[in-house]
């Protein structure tokens, strides 16, 4: 693997470390003044192994002078123990406040994401950013604290010990140094890049497995279990293939890491032989001793190195983790707080859209062009066209999800992007096309969040599930209004689930309504005694509604059609039928004639 | 409404997913312990695991003796080298006997040479062995999940089948690879280094094993206690990942409600109770390797000083004090790589258990003993007394479902959602199997006819317009072999989707992948086309035009024409609209027929279907 993109990997890593707080950086200076403790103590223990060698081959030694040398060394062992329990706290202490603090910087830049933003990385992508990436980085940095200053200062300090004692051990060392890095670099050029390969091939797997999950109906429907079963074979051959070229590969690293241990041990007893032959006499037990000592520091020399490339190992997937998260915390919010918070009087409840262009950023064709209507207090607007007409394009620039490109969105007399986007989002009550339950209670998701007026009473909960026509269901739930609702719903049918939704939304007691499509899961019957209820109970509220059933928009005040991100009619639905080609088209299509008349 | 309960430690909704132990490099997890799941039958599993390694046991057998062999030769070399340092000793006086020096030297160069041959063909091998057996599993399961009747998939996410191919799996290869190698060569330094040490020197073993179980017992007490802090970390990870979860999917609406200060609190409970479970777990795994080398230095030290009064009395040679401080690092050495294995052995078998689980369940009943094929049906299909429930409940979804379909006819299913107008589809297939009753295909019932003879009878649209990654042609063709180009384009000209597939780049060999640009009705086309390549005798459309917006099913509502043409065709369909022109219309409710007829039959009757049907266009008063 070339030493460049090595580098690189470093750079990523130490970009990500600038977030590092002050007291985790003190932290890491503490640390280092015990690492080099520990590291002192650590090479002290063969000096003592010195002397004891030196008092046995001498001979004419009380046994209490070794044991006083005894005691030192597992005093200095010992010493190591403490100070390196104290490294590995401080270590654990850096890597999880760190990483605390990386997940929060992250938290709250999604927060204030708006939609193209969160598009733009995937919600999916997002999660793995904040959760594993993150545990990558920080299982990354308790262990490069403890291992990657460690190691390099172990075998400095041990070369130095060791360097004026016989250039032919030293160079039975180096050849050892030589031979791992050798054999380490040939793992890493031929391995990692595999290693990366196969999380490529995994995903493959996944993706046809899926597919196959999917459309287990289709698939069985086309007798087609074999096909993709011989799909499967291939890309689970691949992988397979990659997998075994890989981990033959690591294969060879452990034992050949014993075998540059053992061999040098032998290689420096052997010169060692040769060496306390041709000695004179009186150096002889000094040479023997220091032979010893020798073999002692080469282990520590060669198993740093082995330690740094341990971290070289781990250091390519810890930095992809860092860049992705780098990228989510650098990357900086397209929609801005105003200052806002009040608006103009006796305009509660009015939207106005003025000449209004979007496009997304990137794009060359314009989503929407030169869409302009107005919506009074109280009044129901209706939006309808054709999939990619841009309808529900046009109701997220209302809440700020997107910013228009040109013109100006005006809520109660006011530009959008003027208020505080707390302030916007307390006028609206909001259902998507596909609801977003929490996990907690029917109450809580109903009465989710917070509208700018104080807490919600259970009596304001019951108002809304009546009105959401969800009073029925609610009941049958063990528990009512505290019965437990799971993530994502999964307890609750479809309708329920948008029923709540929409329970959630009227909850809020809102200025503004905004349905984006909200009402396809309901059946006919349901969105009928749902769309009645909200017009006796909430007539004050202005309701913006994206639909693709002329029967639930029948009745409003106001059918705005879009085709191609156009404005091609406003009107009621009589005056439409009359005057609006491509409305009649859509009516005609659901409805026969006569039932329009 | 402050009754929000942060009960993050006891949610149970989803499994948490172990942190970042995604596939790849067995790596240096080194002294990582715990934090790994059990296994609920431990014993069990492993059998099974080895069961289903048969075909592997030589191979593996030969694996292990080269395991043990090459350990048993790395224990040959301290005593050699004892023997250099005797002969360097003795020699101080008179001169080092160097011929004899360089002779063993060799000798232990061969050994060493050896040793490492073996370890690398032990490490070989496994790598060999694990990879195929992961190859099979992973195969295994995917062929599973075609004998599963589909009804499994309503009660289990595809989630949790993927992450048995690919992470249990992954797991299964990892663990088994580094384990069975470990856990045979470990067992052999320990057993043949306390051995060796035992011949050479009891005292001085005495002193170097003491040593090393002080340091042990101490290991063992912090990994005991250390256990619930690294479950109470996979719990908090869990909680975490199912908030961010939560809050990320859901981001539109806790940024409208204002919830970000709801979401932010529950954040900060969950993030500072994860930051101190992991200071603990990370702490205490931290201070494994520290123990480790302490213990290695405490043995250094007990040998030493032993040695050193031995060596004094005269009772042996300096020679073994090298040896033991050999010995000593062979001997602690592989009593902490078992500590490691027996985490891996447990992780092995918790992924185990899930795949053999997988594995284990019910099979759709074998047909091959099945002769009766049916072939050239003329579209007849007869439902009597029809009843169905799901194994695993004991609600009956379908009650007495008696109708009768005429060859060619247009049948139309119509009802409120969980009526059960898509489980009679699924029973129509085969999808599931009825409980009594019978389905009769020109008077022949289709349990005594495979179930692949079935499907065969079939073209079938579904509301998922299922695509996969792969060109236009390879969609619409699918399995079915021999299909020439020019009856490709005829179905696509037939569904009026040709001409869009001529304006793409590549045409009908443009790859669809996951982020196409293909509209829902285009989508949709396409399956109909693929229905009309199959060109079965009878047509099931399960909601084939719910996802698209009315005017575009005005195109496919086309193609569907075309393709009903002359077949025997189930329709069911939300909008009520699309199934006016219906032979027969099927109203359900609560799993019976409460009503059928034609569409004007049953509006002039003025029960449910024409409430159903009313109920759209109703005014508000």
């Amino acid at each position: 693997m070339p030493i460049k993109s090595k580098g690189r990997f470093f750079i990523k890593m130490i970009k990500i470390l600038k977030y590092m707080k002050k007291k985790e950086r003190l932290l890491v200076l503490c640390s280092l003044v015990f690492i080099v403790a520990q590291v002192f103590l650590d090479l002290k223990l063969p000096d003592y192994m010195t002397e004891i060698t030196k008092l046995v081959q001498t001979g004419d030694n009380k046994i209490s002078d070794i044991l006083t040398q005894g005691g030192w060394m597992l005093l200095c062992a010992f010493g190591s123990l403490v100070a390196s329990i104290i490294v590995a706290g401080f270590a654990a202490r850096i890597a999880s406040s760190f990483s605390m603090g990386l997940r929060e910087l992250q938290f709250d830049k999604v927060e204030a994401f708006s939609m193209q933003e969160i598009n733009s990385f995937s919600t999916a992508s997002l999660i793995t950013r904040s959760t594993n990436d993150i545990t990558q980085v920080q299982m990354f940095i308790a262990m490069g604290l403890q291992l990657l200053i460690k190691a390099p200062i172990t075998a400095v300090w041990a070369v130095t010990k060791i360097a004026g004692k016989g250039w032919q051990w030293t160079t039975a060392t180096a050849v050892a140094v030589l031979v791992l890095i050798i054999v380490i670099s040939i793992v890493i050029t031929f391995a990692i890049p595999k290693f990366r390969k196969i999380q490529g091939l995994t995903d493959n797997l996944n993706r046809v497995t899926r597919e196959n999950l999917t459309g287990i109906r289709v698939v069985r429907a086309y007798n087609a279990e074999k096909y993709q079963e011989n799909k499967f074979e291939g890309a689970n051959s691949e992988l397979t293939n990659n997998n075994l070229f890989a981990n033959r590969i690591m294969s060879i690293m452990m034992p050949s890491m014993s075998l540059i241990m053992s061999g040098m041990s032998l290689a420096i007893y052997w010169i060692g032989a040769y060496l306390i032959d041709s000695a004179g006499m009186m150096d002889k037990i000094t040479l023997f001793s220091n032979m010893v000592v020798f073999m002692n520091y080469a282990v520590q020399v060669v198993m740093s190195f082995m330690m740094v490339s341990m971290i070289f190992i781990m250091l390519p997937r810890a930095s992809v983790a860092a860049k992705r998260i780098v990228e989510v915390i650098e990357t900086k919010p397209t929609i801005l707080d105003g200052k806002k918070t009040t608006s103009v009087d006796g305009l509660e409840g009015e939207i106005e859209f003025r000449n209004v262009s979007f496009k997304y950023p990137d794009a060359a064709e314009y989503v929407l062009e030169d869409v302009s209507f107005t919506a009074h207090r109280g009044e129901t607007v209706a939006f309808i066209g054709s999939t990619g007409s841009g309808k529900s394009t046009l109701i997220n620039l209302v809440p700020r999800f997107y910013d228009t490109t040109e013109g100006e969105v005006l809520i109660d007399g006011v530009n959008v992007r003027d208020y505080t986007q707390e302030a916007l989002h307390n006028k609206f009550g909001y259902v998507p096309q596909r609801a977003v339950i929490f996990s907690g209670t029917v109450e809580s998701n109903v009465a989710y969040g917070d509208n700018g007026k104080g807490a919600y009473t259970t009596e304001d909960v019951e108002n809304s599930i009546a009105i959401a026509q969800s009073s029925d269901f609610v009941e049958n739930i063990p528990g009512k209004l505290e019965g437990k609702v799971a993530q994502g719903g999964t307890n609750l049918s479809g309708g329920q689930k948008q029923r709540l939704s929409i329970a959630r939304a009227v909850c809020r007691k809102p200025e503004i309504y905004i349905f984006d499509d909200s009402f396809s899961a309901l059946d006919y019957k349901t969105d009928k005694l749902l769309r009645h209820a909200l017009k006796e109970k909430t007539s004050d509220t202005t309701s913006l509604i994206v639909a693709q059933r002329i029967g639930t928009i029948k009745e409003a005040d106001k059918i705005v059609v879009l085709e191609e991100g156009r404005v091609v009619g406003i009107g009621t639905h009589e005056e439409l039928m009359k005057s609006c080609s491509v409305y009649q088209e859509i009516a005609l299509s659901q409805l026969s004639k006569e039932e329009l008349a | 409404m402050s009754k929000n309960e942060y009960e993050f430690e006891e949610n149970k909704s989803s499994p948490p997913t172990p942190p970042g132990r995604g596939p790849g490099m067995g790596g240096p997890g080194g002294m990582a312990v715990g934090g790994g799941e059990k296994a609920k039958d431990f014993k069990g599993t492993w059998k099974k695991l080895i069961a289903y390694c048969k075909p592997f046991l030589p191979i593996i057998i030969i694996a292990i003796i080269c395991a043990s062999g090459g350990a048993i030769l790395t224990l040959v070399g301290p005593n050699t080298l004892k023997r250099i340092t005797n002969f360097i000793t003795d020699g101080f006086m008179s001169g080092i006997d160097l011929p004899a020096v360089t002779k063993i030297c060799v000798t232990l160069v061969i050994i060493y040479l050896s040793s490492w041959l073996l370890s690398l063909s032990q490490g070989y091998i496994m790598a060999t062995m694990t990879q195929k057996v992961s190859k099979k599993l992973r195969s295994d399961v995917s062929e599973k999940i075609n004998r599963l009747p589909v009804s499994y998939y309503n009660r289990t996410s595809y989630g949790d089948v993927l992450s048995r191919v690919t992470n249990d799996v992954d797991t299964i290869g990892q663990t088994l690879n580094q384990s069975i190698g470990t856990l045979v060569s470990a067992a052999t330094l320990f057993l043949g280094s306390l051995i060796m040490m035992l011949t050479t020197n009891a005292i001085m073993t005495l002193a170097a094993v003491g040593a090393t179980v002080i340091g042990f017992v101490l290991m063992m007490v912090i990994m005991s206690k250390s256990q619930k802090y690294f479950s109470r970390q996979q719990k908090n990870l869990g909680a975490m990942n199912g908030h961010v979860e939560e809050i990320y999917s859901g981001h539109n609406v806790v940024k409208l409600y204002n919830g970000e200060k709801d979401a932010k609190k529950r954040f900060n409970h969950i993030n500072s109770a994860l930051c101190d479970s992991a200071f603990k777990s990370q702490f205490l795994s931290g201070l494994m390797m520290p123990i480790m080398i302490f213990i290695g230095n405490f043995g250094y030290v007990a040998v030493c000083v032993t040695g050193a009064v031995l060596v004094m009395n005269g009772t042996i040679s300096f020679g073994v004090i090298v040896a033991f401080m050999l010995y000593v690092r062979l001997f602690t050495q592989p009593l902490s790589q078992l500590a490691q294995v027996a985490t891996s052995l447990q992780s092995t078998a918790a992924a185990s258990e899930r795949v053999f689980a997988f594995l284990g369940e019910t099979e759709m009943a074998d047909e091959s003993h099945k002769t009766t094929k049916l072939e050239d049906v003329k579209g007849e299909v007869e439902f009597r007394n029809v009843r169905f429930g799901y194994e695993d409940s004991d609600v009956t979804v379908i009650h007495d479902f008696s109708a009768r379909a005429m060859p060619g006819q247009k049948i139309a299913i119509v009802g409120p959602t969980g009526a059960g107008k898509t489980t009679m589809v699924n029973l129509l297939m085969r999808f599931n199997e009825i409980q009594s009753g019978g389905i009769f295909i020109d008077g022949v019932p289709t349990s005594e006819i495979t179930r692949e003879n079935v499907h065969d009878l079939f073209c079938m649209v579904l509301q998922d317009t299922w695509l996969f990654e792969g060109t236009i042609k390879e969609n619409i063709v699918y399995c079915k072999e021999g299909v020439s180009d020019a009856e490709v384009v005829k179905a696509c000209k037939a569904v009026g989707i040709h001409h869009f597939i001529k304006t793409l780049p590549q045409g009908y060999d443009t790859v669809l992948a996951d982020e196409s640009s293909l509209s829902a009705g285009q989508k949709q086309q396409i399956t109909i086309a693929r229905a009309m390549i199959k060109n079965a005798p009878m047509l099931i459309l399960d909601e084939a035009t719910s996802s698209v917006d009315t005017r575009t099913e005005l195109l496919i509502q086309k193609a569907m024409d075309k393709l009903m043409e002359g077949r025997t065709s189930f329709v069911i369909a939300h909008r009520l609209s699309t199934i006016k022109n219906a032979d027969v219309i099927f109203v359900m409710r609560d799993g019976d027929i409460v009503e059928s007829g034609s569409h004007q039959e049953l509006l002039e009757k003025g029960g449910f279907y024409a409430e159903l049907y009313n109920s759209q266009f109703e005014k508000i008063s």
